[in-house]
């Protein structure tokens, strides 16, 4: 009877807050925009794609045995020479390019969210302590911030890049790869989320809810994370939609410079400086196909991200 | 200038409605108010945030913020027609025939510009002025209003100001190209109690003098009663009662405008309780159907619910409520 | 039992009637430029004495409101008492304890917690992303009043009839709500911390006059029902002489006048409360024409030498500009002029 009653209330919790997701005014936005409309099921169709990559590719990139050279620099379908075995074709080492890309995305994606969520957890933490207790810890958070904000990110996630694999011990660089590649993105970006949550919470901190939550006797801590957090989230969503693109690029350029994630499991990046080599010996679709998913995947989630900031901001509804 | 004939009032407003258009269908946020106000008259608009007065102004001004627009009805002024103009005629109209004045002076005034510069443009774009003759209008025009020193005064920022004499400055901007008809959109709601009755006894000097007409939208019935010759008492979108000030304020017959009064406290009377009406003003999206005080009205009956009452005549005054129909007062003699 | 022993040293006020005793009161605001601004721009600190130097007492079961225009002080000595700011100097005394006795901090949590506050934004004061049984039970749970889960719903459906809403409405959230009821929500939340003291700042002043006196009359009852103490901010002298026994004037950090409800409103003394009562509209439409206030009130920053308010007092000398008045008793009021003092005013 009590598990009964339990769970039709999680279903009833579960249908109140659909009802105020369809009702709501993001969900009204949403529908409005064909731009974001197509973005978010470009998005959804590349996130199911790389979720799903084991069971959508015909080949495992990541295994060697699978591999066979003889199949190397197979054109796709449509070219002359091409087969529906390789639909887009292989690289020089006979690696089907779907699968490959299928895979790579999952990585690309994989380090893109991992290295926002740390950076949310940072920033956010940093910005909200900056914003609520002020003065000197204010002062200081911020001035870190400042500073690193001054220096490209690219030049901070390669100085951070460098300093772990020198700090890390010899021959588990490449176990330990996909780690440090999501550490140096995360620590490059936490400023712009420390700045948002701090500018937010020094509003919200002086509206009458929080206070009322002092004179009640929470306690700071309770009060950041139960009442000023909520409220804040709204711009941090935005902002982690745009990080994530800038931290799937970031992986990317990485990668591509050869100090991202190990060459054996390619990401999109690692796929994109393979192909280079033979852009010019008539092999254009070793990097044609993972820059357009990769120019596609970032532009889509960047849109999503400025649907998101027109639609959380009220003063252009 | 035009001379309006005695009998024509100077701004008439007939069956007005304002809708604004939702993704839950329409709102109708004004609905079907008529009202006229004749040249000098001080014409008060009560009523709860959300009744409709300040769209009714800002209609009348060609103002509405979009979405919202006059699904109906006519706003005439001096005999014309003025609800349908084009926005650059509706513009030259504004200002030159209608002054507003808005609640918060700082929005009405841009602060990158000097008083000076704001008050000789808008001088020199209606009246065939030099910008010396401007000049020393808006210099005449801030001494009128009540500012000391105006000479100097003239050339400082808005923000130089405090809250009241930059309300003196919005009304002086008002005022400077001599309008008929001012609106006057909670003028005196973000001022100190003392500071309010500065602007409203120089609203109502000035007005006199001049000969302006002005539409005093308030929530406040002190103000009202203070500065006003006639009031509008508005609820839900609609005017509930109308009529000369002594009787609104003192011998109140709509039972909303009844409850109103009695629920201002005043200084001496010692009650317990005050009068108070249950409930809230409904949302434009939960309008009943009659008349839309029914669910808060203590002297409901069935006709309520399903006729909206219009308004008729009673005493002085216009009211629009069924118990004085004149079956319900026959019966009420019969008693 | 530490906390006991730190009581014990205070002394109890002479009159156990007296619940808040506030003794010359003071907080500043540093509204300095940045340090580098000072430094280039040579100009030193400026502190603006938003509170200074008031002084009063509330009696148990009273009504003290505080009136005055917009910054004169009232909501900062309003957040003060509540322990929202720390004072810059002078005591609070809650029930015979010293609010700013040092090494305390337990024990003025728990007086703190007999005193709760009604807000006077209803749009700011409840967070919007909570529910509203959450926020009405935040000061039950903050004090561990009640633990079990049900017994916490129960008793927040009881507050929430009590302040006249529906138990249902706990589900809701508070954009659901119109003004009013929020306000509701916002005084059921005080109530459930169990407080003796209700601080109120301008609890009424967002709302229509219909709601306002709703909730006016809501407050008077629950005041019966549960013996509370308020100490309400206001700048409506209509609703302040409604609700009141007691009042206090402030004019730009400074306590003027105070005195028991009628007596302060049938004779004023100080000439500022004076203007003020003058400068009211007058409702009955009994022609009585209302002189406005001459002048403006100065920057706290730089307030005028002496009394703040000679140069807009019609019966100001040269001693009133040189000489800071303090508060006095005269036929039952207490009045800080020196024109009352020397018999120049009645």
């Amino acid at each position: 009877m009590v598990a009964i009653d339990h769970s039709s209330g999680v279903v009833h919790r579960a249908r109140d807050l659909a009802h105020r997701f369809f009702d709501s005014d993001i969900y009204y936005s949403f529908r409005a925009s064909k731009v974001t409309m197509v973005a978010a099921g470009v998005t959804a169709v590349m996130f199911l794609g790389a979720l799903f990559a084991p069971l959508l590719s015909p080949q495992n990139p990541f295994d060697p045995a699978a591999l066979d050279l003889l199949d190397a620099f197979t054109p796709p379908v449509w070219v002359e020479g091409g087969g529906w075995k390789y639909m887009l074709g292989t690289d020089d080492q006979g690696r089907d390019l779907f699968s490959a890309i299928l895979y790579g995305s999952r990585i690309s994606l994989g380090v893109g969210f991992a290295a926002v969520l740390f950076a949310m957890l940072l920033g956010i933490s940093a910005g909200l302590l900056a914003g609520y207790v002020g003065g000197k810890v204010d002062a200081t958070i911020m001035r870190i911030a400042d500073v690193q904000i001054s220096f490209p990110s690219i030049l901070i996630v390669l100085l951070i890049d460098g300093v772990l694999r020198g700090v890390l011990p010899a021959g588990r660089h490449d176990d330990l790869a996909l780690i440090v590649v999501v550490l140096a993105i995360g620590f490059s970006s936490w400023p712009q989320f420390a700045r948002t949550v701090r500018g937010s919470t020094l509003v919200e901190k002086n509206k009458e809810y929080v206070q009322a939550a002092r004179v009640i006797g929470r306690q700071p801590l309770v009060i950041m994370l139960r009442h000023v957090l909520p409220n804040v989230m709204g711009p941090v969503l935005v902002i982690a939609t745009i990080s994530l693109a800038v931290a799937i690029l970031s992986e990317a350029t990485l990668s591509f410079l050869g100090v991202g994630v190990p060459p054996t499991e390619p990401s999109l990046g690692t796929l994109i400086r393979i192909g280079q080599d033979f852009l010019f010996s008539g092999e254009w679709w070793i990097v044609i196909f993972p820059g357009a998913t990769l120019a596609i995947l970032v532009l889509a989630v960047n849109l999503l991200g400025d649907w998101l900031r027109d639609a959380l901001n009220p003063k252009l509804r | 200038m035009i001379v309006v004939p005695a009998n024509q009032p100077l701004l008439e407003v007939k069956n007005l409605r304002i809708e604004f258009p939702t993704r839950r269908g329409t709102l109708v946020a004004v609905n079907d108010v008529s009202l006229h106000i004749d040249p000098g008259e001080v014409l008060g608009v009560v009523g709860e945030s959300g009744a409709g007065k300040s769209l009714t102004g800002a209609a009348i001004i060609g103002l509405l913020e979009p979405p919202g627009r006059i699904a109906e009805g006519q706003i005439m002024l001096e005999g014309r027609r003025i609800d349908d103009l084009p926005y650059e005629e509706m513009r030259r109209i504004r200002g030159r025939r209608i002054g507003a004045i808005f609640q918060d002076p700082l929005t009405s005034l841009n602060p990158l510009y000097t008083v000076s510069r704001q008050l000789v443009e808008t001088i020199m774009t209606h009246l065939p002025l030099s910008e010396k003759e401007a000049r020393a209008r808006a210099i005449e025009l801030l001494q009128e209003v009540g500012i000391p020193s105006a000479e100097e005064r003239v050339d400082h920022y808005p923000h130089q100001f405090s809250g009241g004499m930059r309300q003196r400055v919005v009304i002086a901007l008002a005022l400077c190209a001599e309008p008929r008809l001012i609106i006057a959109d909670e003028p005196t709601t973000a001022l100190d109690v003392s500071i309010q009755a500065q602007i409203i006894s120089l609203l109502k000097r000035l007005c006199k003098e001049h000969q302006t007409a002005v539409m005093l939208v308030t929530h406040d019935m002190g103000v009202i009663a203070e500065a006003a010759d006639r009031v509008a008492v508005m609820y839900s979108g609609r005017i509930a009662e109308i009529g000369p000030v002594r009787e609104v304020v003192l011998n109140a017959k709509h039972p909303y405008t009844h409850g109103l009064m009695g629920s201002i406290p005043h200084i001496g009377h010692d009650v317990d309780e005050l009068t108070q009406i249950q409930g809230a003003m409904p949302r434009l999206t939960e309008i009943p159907a009659g008349c839309a005080f029914n669910p808060r009205c203590p002297k409901v009956f069935d006709r309520c619910y399903h006729d909206r009452p219009d308004l008729q005549p009673v005493e002085a005054s216009e009211v629009a409520c069924h118990l004085y129909d004149a079956e319900e007062r026959r019966a009420a003699a019969g008693d | 039992m530490t906390d006991t022993a730190v009581t014990t040293t205070d002394a109890r006020p002479a009159d156990a009637r007296t619940l808040v005793k506030v003794d010359d009161l003071a907080r500043y605001f540093d509204v300095s430029p940045p340090l580098l601004n000072r430094l280039i721009e040579r100009t030193g600190r400026a502190v603006v004495r938003a509170v200074d130097g008031v002084s009063f007492e509330i009696g148990r079961g009273e009504t003290f409101s505080l009136v005055g225009e917009s910054g004169c002080g009232k909501s900062t000595v309003a957040r003060l008492i509540v322990g929202l700011y720390r004072p810059t100097d002078g005591s609070i005394v809650f029930d015979g304890v010293d609010m700013g006795q040092p090494g305390a901090r337990s024990f003025r949590q728990g007086v703190q917690s007999r005193m709760q506050m009604i807000f006077q934004d209803p749009y700011a004061s409840l967070n919007p992303r909570w529910r509203v049984t959450n926020i009405i039970a935040e000061p039950i749970h903050a004090r561990r009043l009640l633990t079990d889960k049900a017994e916490v719903n129960r008793r927040v459906g009881e507050l929430l009839t009590q302040v006249g809403l529906s138990p249902k409405d706990g589900e809701k959230y508070p954009h659901e709500f119109s003004g009013g009821q929020r306000q509701r929500i916002s005084i059921a939340r005080a109530l459930a911390g169990e407080p003796e003291f209700l601080i109120c700042d301008e609890p009424t002043s967002a709302l229509d006059v219909s709601v306002q006196s709703q909730i006016l009359n809501l407050m008077k009852e629950l005041q019966r029902s549960f013996n509370l103490t308020y100490l309400f901010i206001s700048h409506d002298l209509a609703v302040v002489y409604h609700v009141s026994t007691t009042v206090g004037v402030m004019y730009l950090g400074r306590l003027v006048e105070w005195a028991e409800t009628k007596t302060l409103f049938n004779r004023p003394k100080h000439p500022y409360t004076r203007m003020l009562l003058d400068a009211i509209p007058d409702l009955e439409m009994t022609g009585r024409q209302r002189v406005p206030v001459a002048g403006e009130v100065p920057s706290p920053i730089n307030p005028p030498s002496g009394c703040p308010f000679h140069p807009r007092c019609p019966h100001a000398n040269a001693r009133c500009a040189a000489e800071r008045p303090v508060l006095r008793v005269f036929d039952d009021t207490h009045v800080a002029c020196h024109a009352v003092e020397e018999g120049r005013l009645s």
